[in-house]
């Protein structure tokens, strides 16, 4: 039995039909229980499944975020704008999805429109973490890294534009991979911010993330930003040898400010790379400290025009109203707070007058940051950081607080301002809380990554 | 006192794109509504533009025909603002880097050829279009025009009267048709012009407050709307007001200028390069191998008519107002028909059938063989020259070979001396008063004697020799 095949078979869906149908009432009860977590938005019906393609993900069951269009599932963003729509036509990779075998489980609660890193944003109410329910899970993809941890699912499609599927990932304790910008298709995902959304994957473990990966990723003639590259093997990357790889350790990602406990696990997780064959090396990026306020320039100037489009005029909620402007007026105050925040932050700094000294200055600091990278990976093969600098942190705690919630987003933001591709692994436990380390490579090299962290999660296994 | 007018003019211009520039759907006007959209063209969430390669071929076409310089790598932006029929909420145009920039055109003004300078060449998408009288009490949108391609053609201000902004307008109209860039046709809305209008004293180097026309779609139109604007701006000045920076918007039916609410104009569009779409990257080969596909421009068409083939100033232009036209001439003159001779055929009686069917040159079934043929058979005497316009109706209806259908239909030309003095006598006996005038020295009316008898011999006399005849026996009954 090769390795992939133990651990779908390990996995309780794999039995298709059956087993499927159970788990369909099996998610649907614990969701509705004591126990829910509130990590699906909709769960599938037995009718929804689709007759599949024959492929590597045959019965598997798989959930999906719910900014991804499907047609049979509504798809809302988590948004009150967006509640209930039915997207007349279905996501890239959810078609690669079904071609490969895949089922679709349901949709996944996020924060509204990707806006936000704890799942708190979302209009149908917060996902709770399932390591500790006072707890929550990331995000904005925490309803997918959620339902993985939970064990609902092997596997889940999230979306990260600034860490939205790693944050969570390393909150829950499973395995998020964001690709390389262009790896795979947009089509279909929900816009946030299009220079820095990309669809990831999440897993149970590096193979599943990998095996997600590798069949949803390829060119899509209807994305203009999709690369015609051929697709690795990458499930095949989860279990190759890192001797001799050179892993950087970039400074600016380990601040005095680390909790002790934080940072002697991410040493305990260099050593454990090192003794896997690697060799560490200590890098420097020096444009990271001013990443977040690049991403956040960026970031909200995009989303303030992708968001335009919801004007209760085509589709979604419309609220009546004499005369046009006032139903734009009633119809976008739908929108929950921190996506008004991001509109109004976006609108500012492309408004005219403005637009130089903060979007012309954003996409220069972009520019550097993209080339420390690239100074870094002439170098070394791969870069490992925190993913977060704390573990998961207690509901409501940050709602107040913009501010600290964007800074939890510090070692993340800067792989999707530089379109490189990013992974996080869990690494250990911090008082009983599970801590993601983050591999970071240069642009299409997903292999690199997915091997670091498969040799990391090997290097955990072995203890247990 | 005097003043001078200085007009800019911007012309959104629809391309002959099939398909609309980010998405698969035809674009074509009058269909039911809604019936070429997508959920791209619809702005719904999660879908992509893609750019349709055809608009870019077509808009180079343009820019290159007015003499631009093309940039090599333009870049898509956004412009955002709201309104029912946009339906992403932004416009993808282009803004700080256009496809091409520098050109100019040369046309003859009402005085003098004038050269207007060309600032900017881009593309982008069209919005929809709201319907006010579908659905009572509300408007209701058709979004089938909603994405399709566009360029926008501004010039600098350099020119200074209504007059010469419609003749400026027909030529460049032309030149689009010519070089296939866009069908231009008026009613449909292919060509739209915003123009923008100021006064100075003649000769100053400063320029006065400007006020800009937008939404006239007729070049009658933006005669009128900028008369009319000027003689505003001339009357507030000499009446020691100044003129105030607004929006007009013109109205067709009342014929005059609305001023926009400051509200519609307060617009900050919001430009920012369009992530979706890389830049629109074109090579030196391409813009060659266009250069190269190119036709000749009408003017310098209309120019080399006279000089080459010389022609009267009115069947040059005449000729070369539409492409098919002047090429159906070049391939009678290539055929070895007297250009003069050719150039009254299609400005004449082949421009009367087309009109009739309302067809062009292109596609009139009657090739430019044929009617070489029939020109043939006029100058060896076998059909006269108005039984062979017969023969061109029936040419054109039917098909056939010139020579059979005056064989079939009796329609050569009648050289029998016999046939053709009876006739002339006939006709003579008929007119005596003409006659009479004739002698009195009034030869001018033999003109009309031969017509007489043409008409007798129902088209067929050979003119000449009825000529012949009717001078031998006028001058012959002289003494009587
Ligand atoms: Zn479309």
């Amino acid at each position: 039995m090769s390795l992939q095949d133990e651990i779908l078979s390990s996995s309780e869906v794999l039995d298709f039909r059956g087993s499927t149908l159970r788990s369909l009432d099996d998610i649907k009860e614990l969701e509705d229980g004591p126990e829910g977590l509130n990590a699906f938005l909709a769960v599938a019906e037995p009718e929804d499944l689709e007759a599949c393609g024959q492929g590597p993900l045959e019965g598997v069951m798989v959930a999906l975020k719910d900014n991804i269009c499907t047609k049979r599932l509504p798809t809302t963003c988590g948004s009150r704008i967006l509640k209930g729509y039915r997207s007349p036509y279905e996501a890239t990779a959810v078609q690669r999805l079904r071609q490969a075998g895949a089922l679709i489980a349901g949709k996944t609660n996020l924060d509204e429109f990707g806006m936000g890193s704890s799942t708190e944003n979302s209009a149908f109410g917060p996902t709770l973490n399932p390591v500790d329910r006072s707890l929550v899970p990331g995000g904005s993809s925490g309803g997918s890294a959620a339902a993985v941890a939970a064990g609902y699912v092997r596997m889940a499609l999230g979306s990260d534009t600034g860490g939205s599927v790693r944050q969570p990932a390393a909150f829950c304790g499973v395995v998020g991979i964001k690709p390389t910008y262009g790896r795979i298709s947009r089509y279909g995902l929900i816009a946030f911010a299009s220079s820095l959304d990309q669809i990831g994957t999440i897993g149970a473990t590096v193979l599943e993330a990998s095996l997600l990966l590798e069949v949803v990723s390829g060119h899509d003639t209807r994305d203009s930003t999709s690369a015609e590259k051929p697709v690795p093997r990458y499930r095949d990357a989860a279990v190759q040898s890192i001797k001799g790889m050179v892993v950087g350790i970039p400074t600016e990602y380990f601040p005095e400010q680390l909790d002790p406990p934080v940072r002697a696990l991410l040493d305990e997780a260099c050593e454990r790379l090192v003794a896997a064959g690697a060799e560490g090396r200590p890098v420097s990026l020096p444009h990271t400290e001013f990443a977040i306020p690049c991403y956040y320039v960026l970031a909200t100037a995009e989303a303030s025009s992708n968001l335009a489009r919801y004007d209760g005029v085509r589709f979604g909620a419309r609220l009546p109203a004499e005369g046009l402007d006032r139903m734009y007026e009633l119809t976008r105050g739908k929108f929950g707070a921190e996506v008004k925040r991001r509109i109004m932050l976006g609108t500012y700094v492309l408004s005219s007058g403005y637009y130089d000294a903060y979007y012309g200055t954003a996409q220069r600091t972009r520019a550097s940051i993209a080339h420390d990278f690239t100074t870094a990976f002439n170098e070394v093969d791969v870069l490992f950081t925190p993913t977060s600098p704390t573990p998961a942190f207690p509901l409501g705690e940050r709602v107040l607080d913009p501010v600290a919630m964007y800074l939890s987003d510090v070692f993340t933001v800067t792989a999707n301002l530089a379109g490189i591709p990013g992974l996080s692994v869990p690494i250990g436990t911090v008082g009983g809380l599970p801590l993601g380390g983050q591999l970071l490579g240069p642009w299409w090299g997903e292999s690199h990554i997915i091997a670091a962290a498969g040799a990391l999660e090997a290097s955990y296994g072995e203890d247990t | 006192m005097n003043w001078e007018a200085v007009i800019g003019v911007e012309i959104h211009v629809k391309l002959k794109s099939e398909y609309k520039l980010f998405c698969n759907d035809r674009a074509v006007f009058g269909d039911e509504p809604n019936t070429h959209i997508c959920p791209v063209c619809m702005g719904l969430p999660g879908a992509l533009p893609v750019l349709n390669p055809e608009a870019v071929g077509l808009a180079l076409r343009t820019a290159l025909a007015f003499g631009c310089t093309i940039h090599f790598e333009s870049v898509w932006a956004r412009k955002s603002y709201f309104y029912p029929d946009l339906p992403k909420g932004y416009q993808i145009t282009q803004f700080e880097h256009p496809l091409a920039t520098k050109g100019s055109v040369t046309f003859s003004g009402s005085e003098d050829d004038i050269s207007v300078s060309i600032r900017r060449v881009h593309i982008e998408e069209d919005a929809g279009k709201l319907l006010h009288d579908k659905v009572p009490r509300a408007s209701a949108i058709d979004l089938n025009r909603a994405g399709t391609a566009l360029v926008e053609i501004v010039t600098e201000p350099d020119l200074r009267t209504a007059a010469d902004v419609r003749l400026f307008l027909g030529e460049l109209k032309q030149t689009l048709e010519y070089i296939g860039a866009s069908n231009c046709n008026m009613e449909e809305g292919d060509l739209r012009v915003d123009a923008n209008v100021s006064v100075r004293r003649p000769g100053s180097s400063r320029l006065g407050n400007k006020t800009e026309i937008k939404n006239v779609n007729s070049f009658s139109g933006v005669e009128r709307a900028l008369s009319m604007e000027i003689s505003r701006q001339i009357a507030t000045l000499d009446a020691g007001s100044v003129v105030g920076q607004q929006t007009l918007l013109w109205d067709d039916h009342r014929e005059e200028l609305r001023k926009m609410r400051s509200k519609e104009e307060s617009h900050d569009y919001r430009y920012f390069p369009e992530p979706d779409l890389s830049p629109v990257r074109v090579t030196q080969e391409q813009v060659t191998t266009v250069l190269e596909s190119l036709p000749e421009l009408p003017r310098d068409r209309c120019s080399r008519f006279k000089e080459v083939y010389e022609l009267k100033d009115y069947d040059a232009e005449v000729l070369t107002q539409s492409a098919a036209n002047a090429d159906y001439f070049e391939e009678l003159v290539g055929i070895q028909i007297d250009p003069h001779v050719a150039a009254k055929w299609v400005t004449g009686p082949l421009q009367a059938v087309m009109n009739q069917r309302r067809e062009d040159a292109e596609t009139v079934p009657v090739r430019p063989a044929k009617i070489a043929a029939l020109i043939g058979l006029i100058e060896r005497g076998v059909v006269s020259e108005s039984a062979a316009k017969s023969v061109l109706v029936i040419l054109v209806q039917e098909g056939g070979s010139p020579s059979d259908i005056i064989e079939a239909r009796g329609l050569m030309q009648e050289r029998d001396i016999g046939q053709l003095t009876s006739w002339v006598t006939e006709v003579l006996a008929k007119h005596s008063e003409e006659v009479a005038r004739y002698r009195g020295g009034e030869s001018k009316i033999l003109g009309y004697l031969v017509g007489q008898v043409m008409h007798s011999s129902g088209g067929t006399a050979d003119p000449r020799l009825v000529r012949d005849l009717l001078i031998e026996q006028l001058s012959n009954e002289q003494g009587q």
